[in-house]
């Protein structure tokens, strides 16, 4: 059974939103029923230019269902201009998150959201035109190119999650691999090693763990830490207070602030005292 | 809220009389049937008693028993041992719609130099015997097909299949996991080499499995460790759920007519009701040779997830072969390898009954199930089209 939140739920129970918009301002179609997910969604502006009403229907498990929900719920209000900042990342968070597995129904909202946003803007929507990587699902490079930049994928695994690309026989899995390369140099990472977390993503962690977990029982012992910098996955840390001339504190970075670190943040993560 | 259980071809409920004769072998007769004290010896004969009951519901020997951990380790054990057995053979025939005990292992084998023929069904679900005749060759070190499938209840000719096979001298082997206990089966009279079953399908607890391997037959063990079960599979045995599993093969020949009258009844009132209240509704497989307790209902349009979770709310327990819940992205494989289109396959959700449901319980999923359908058609874009297609169809 998927581990949906309880958002995802009660947004798949009680969809908000479900229907169609007659004389909307922007259409869209998108995914199809031998994929296992299809989605229709129409949006209707008001005099100043603000969504005004968004209407879907869906053809698809619980979390496409909820997915589209949530997109329509986020949306009204909107400028059109503002809707287009939509990330698939933004309706995953706005249920709580989704089962990796899943993604694909938060990038198909924002297909659709897309989609809806250049007909109403009268641009031509080439689909025809796009080198189709994955026959199975139907899913084209510039969406896999896109799925991987916004979310920064780095396996054919995740690809395969949130675009469904490479989910059918496998034979574009060579493929979508030579785009993750190609992408991932674009974007300056290395491809092999999968840093799960981004570097930003990671020193805020750090620094929250530190602050949360850590501070807080060295204090009380009369000592501090602090963070000096992350180098990849050595974080490196100055001690302050009783911790710095303390025989034992040597261990408590190791056993503790280290251990603390590993399980909170990431398993690879080696703690080294600076001084500093 | 007590579920109303319908997904017996997932699992069953330990039966009451099973667990009860269980219990004592946990705490109080816990001693290893292999020893030389009464303390053990005593176990010992329980595990006689057991083995001679599930011999008693495949018409077999007591001897031809081998008591594994599930189905998965019986069907490995079954082709590995084929195959190590008869070491020039390379060949393996099995079918499209195999259970993933078998059909990954075959997968698994193909890599390693076997190779292996998955004979097509047709749209029904049903083999082609002239079709398999054509498969085995003189290569071929086995055979393994299913008796009935998970997913649709469809029952392959496997007496005559096994036949066939040993006119070739060829071994066969059957996943009868889903037939055991549901239909009829009197091994003495077929040309059935092995076969498996598993514990948790008949009323037993999970973890406790068969191989049935016919006298004289070739055999190299799976899991080598002690002389347990003749030194055709290490590993002390799991006295309570043997001896539960025993009870439970008595259990399923005392109501085996219950199961193929009541129990089918219920089934095909399910069915035929669901079939008639909700429109561009359809059965996945044949009807005819099929299992008393399993129905595969495709409600076009729709996707099986939203229904099960759906269903889910008021406790009803069901399975689907939709993409989504399969966990890959494509529906299951027994529905593609039927050529079941992806309208229907979608929307698949499969029904499996068992001696524990009631005539109110079919009628609580009667009354629950059209809304769900009718609520999720509402939401689907594909919905109006497509009734207003088979309309001018």
């Amino acid at each position: 059974m998927w581990d949906y939140t309880d958002k995802v739920k009660e947004h798949f129970l009680n969809p908000r939103n479900v229907g169609e918009i007659e004389d909307a301002d922007g259409v869209a179609e998108v995914g199809s029923i031998a994929c296992g997910d299809a989605l229709k969604f129409t949006f209707k502006l008001d005099e100043n230019g603000r969504i005004k009403d968004a209407k879907f229907k869906t053809f698809g498990c619980a979390s496409a269902i909820a997915s589209a929900s949530a997109m329509t719920e986020m949306i009204k209000g909107m400028t059109v201009e503002e809707a287009s900042k939509v990330t698939n990342q933004d309706i995953a968070n706005y249920l709580g998150g989704l089962p990796q597995e899943k993604m694909h129904c938060s990038v198909l909202g924002r297909e659709a959201l897309e989609r809806a946003i250049t007909y109403y803007k009268g641009a031509p929507i080439k689909a025809e035109e796009e080198k189709i990587v994955c026959e199975c699902f139907g899913v084209t490079e510039k969406e896999i190119e896109r799925a991987i930049r916004e979310n920064r994928l780095t396996s054919v695994e995740e690809v395969t999650n949130y675009t469904k690309a490479g989910g059918g026989c496998g034979n574009c899995h060579p493929l979508i691999q030579e785009i993750i390369d190609r992408v991932v140099s674009q974007i300056g990472e290395t491809p092999f090693e999968r840093p799960k977390l981004s570097n930003i993503r990671k020193i805020k962690m750090i620094e929250e763990t530190l602050e949360r977990e850590i501070r807080p029982a060295l204090k009380h012992d009369g000592g501090d830490i602090e963070l000096v910098d992350v180098v990849g996955n050595r974080v490196l840390v100055a001690t302050r207070g009783a911790c710095a001339s303390c025989q034992a504190s040597n261990q408590t970075l190791k056993n503790f602030v280290e251990v603390k670190l590993r399980e909170l943040v990431l398993p690879e993560l080696v703690v080294e005292e600076v001084s500093a | 809220m007590k579920p109303v259980y319908l997904d017996n071809n997932a699992t069953t409920q330990v039966a009451p009389e099973v667990l009860e004769a269980m219990l004592p072998y946990f705490h109080e007769l816990y001693g290893n049937p292999s020893s030389m004290h009464s303390f053990g010896g005593q176990v010992m004969k329980q595990v006689r008693k057991a083995r001679d009951r599930v011999a008693a519901l495949l018409g077999a020997s007591p001897e031809e028993i081998i008591f594994t951990s599930c189905g998965s380790e019986s069907d490995n054990a079954a082709i590995r041992s084929a195959l190590s057995s008869y070491p020039d053979k390379k060949h393996i025939v099995t079918s499209r719609v195999e259970h993933p005990a078998v059909r990954a292992l075959c997968a698994h084998l193909a890599t390693r130099g076997y190779r292996v023929t998955e004979l097509p069904v047709d749209s029904e679900g049903r083999l082609d015997l002239e079709q398999y005749r054509k498969a085995l060759t003189p290569d071929t070190a086995i055979v393994s097909l299913m008796w009935a499938n998970n997913e649709t209840g469809v029952i392959f000719p496997i007496e005559k299949a096994a036949e066939m096979a040993r006119e070739r001298d060829i071994l066969f082997h059957t996943d009868a996991v889903q037939s055991v206990g549901k239909i009829p089966i009197n091994l003495a009279d077929t040309c059935i080499d092995m076969l498996s079953l598993s514990g948790h399908k008949l009323h037993a607890p999970k973890g406790i499995g068969v191989l049935y391997l016919r006298k004289g037959t070739k055999f190299s063990p799976f899991l080598i460790g002690g002389h347990q079960e003749r030194g055709r599979r290490g590993g002390t045995e799991a006295t309570p759920s043997i001896i539960g599993l025993g009870v439970a093969a008595e259990l399923a020949q005392k109501k085996m007519d219950f199961e193929n009258t009541f129990v089918k009844g219920l089934r095909d009132r399910l069915e035929n009701t669901i079939l008639s209240i909700v429109s561009n509704t359809k059965v996945n497989g044949d009807r005819v040779n099929r299992l008393p307790n399993t129905t595969s209902i495709s409600f076009e349009f729709v996707e099986g997830e939203g229904i099960l979770l759906m269903m889910d709310e008021y406790g009803i327990c069901a399975s689907s072969g939709s993409a989504c819940t399969s966990g890959s992205l494509q529906p299951s494989h027994v529905l593609r390898a039927m050529g079941v289109p992806f309208t229907m396959a979608h929307g698949s959700i499969r029904f499996s009954l068992s001696v524990y449901n009631t005539d109110e319980e079919i009628d609580f999923v009667i009354e629950k199930l059209p809304p769900i359908i009718e609520t999720l058609r509402g939401m689907s874009p594909y919905w109006k089209m497509g009734a207003q297609a088979c309309r001018e169809a």
